[in-house]
């Protein structure tokens, strides 16, 4: 590995993964069988029909969203783990892009307090009593 | 850098996996990210500052919507089209959901036939993954009409709310610039691997370095993303 180039990942945690294509013979970076990325489709396709469904059959209050919340975080889930390859890089990388977005969690709930703050006070002075 | 040999990339260090990994990787010499170039690493650190901007509209949108007093229009209905006579509630935006996901299902069979040097697969895959975005982009295209036709405006709307208008305009209408831009981008790309520059390491006009295939990965990073906020844009603003 003394003269591996800059572009050539994929090579030293190829075996990990088990699934190598065969027929390439200069194969570097990220291969991965086709059949992967077909299965991983046919799933997107599911999810979303699902998620669809959720607002086709008028599903309401809880059950609602969280159903929506999960197929979203499952959708996401496989796309940046297969198709973004995210699954087979180093945890250096995974963490580093990962982990800054907890950072928004954080804001949700900020921002949630701030505008149930914001609705009270405008319930409180600015609705009309009918 | 292509030519660059790097005679003592760090080794010792590379193959440790888990935390010690990670605590190797990062207090390494020169580089946090090893056998991850520095395109890949660099489209990953836009597309993380990407989310942010993403995520900003969704809380502005969500501090909206649950500090107003007057009802949210309702999207089911907002986005709902009558189809051979049937009233079906948010069709488009389902139609436009599988539209995204079928671009990213053919994004990532191109960076796959990419990294076994099929040139030309590659390149009609990208070119048939514009051309699904293209569509997407069409079809918001209509919606924007058919809302400004009914009297949606960033400042109201006949239905309630009169956030409504700004946070669609503001979240679809950046969401759609980015699928605009990726489609510019798979085409600019896809003609580079057509005309075989990365068999024959062609240098770039504007960098005048060497092309690998792994742009076509690079590429598809940023494609998957743009069909990786659609999920949330998907499941906050059209769902909800």
């Amino acid at each position: 590995m003394t003269n591996a180039t800059v572009h050539m990942e994929g090579r030293l945690h190829a075996p990990a993964h088990g699934a190598v294509a065969t027929g390439a013979v200069h194969a570097k970076g990220q291969q991965h069988p086709i059949k992967l990325y077909l299965v991983v489709w046919g799933w997107l396709f599911v999810l979303s029909t699902c998620s669809y469904l959720v607002d086709y059959f008028g599903l309401h209050g809880y059950l609602r969203w969280s159903l929506i919340l999960l197929f979203m975080v499952l959708k996401a889930g496989l796309i940046v783990a297969v198709f973004m390859h995210m699954a087979w890089e180093r945890l250096a990388l995974a963490y580093a892009i990962l982990l800054p977005p907890i950072a928004v969690l954080v804001f949700v709930s900020i921002m949630v307090l701030e505008s149930e703050y914001t609705h009270f006070l405008r319930v409180l002075f600015f609705v009309s009593p009918s | 850098m292509a030519e660059t040999v790097l005679t003592n990339p760090g080794q010792s260090t590379a193959q440790l996996e888990g935390w010690r990994g990670i605590a190797a990787d990062w207090a390494s010499d020169q580089r946090a990210f090893k056998n991850v170039s520095w395109g890949k690493a660099m489209m990953w650190i836009f597309l993380l500052s990407d989310t942010f901007i993403f995520s900003c509209f969704l809380l502005s949108y969500m501090t909206a919507r649950m500090s107003t007093t007057v009802p949210w229009p309702n999207p089911s209905e907002v986005f709902a089209l009558n189809i051979a006579g049937k009233h079906i509630p948010l069709i488009l935006i389902a139609i436009m959901t599988f539209i995204l996901i079928s671009s990213s299902g053919t994004m990532a069979m191109a960076v796959n036939f990419g990294y076994r040097r099929d040139r030309v697969r590659t390149a009609i895959l990208m070119l048939v993954t514009a051309a699904f975005g293209a569509t997407f982009v069409g079809m918001q295209a209509f919606e924007w009409t058919k809302l400004i036709m009914e009297g949606v405006r960033p400042w109201g709307n006949p239905w309630g709310a009169a956030q409504f208008g700004a946070s669609f305009f503001m979240i679809t209408g950046f969401h759609g610039t980015h699928v605009t831009i990726g489609v510019i981008f798979l085409i600019a790309i896809a003609r580079k691997v057509f005309r075989g520059d990365f068999d024959v390491e062609r240098r770039g006009f504007f960098t005048s370095r060497k092309g690998y295939y792994e742009i076509v990965e690079i590429t598809g990073l940023y494609w998957h993303f743009v069909d990786l906020v659609w999920v949330f844009i998907f499941a906050f603003f059209y769902l909800w």
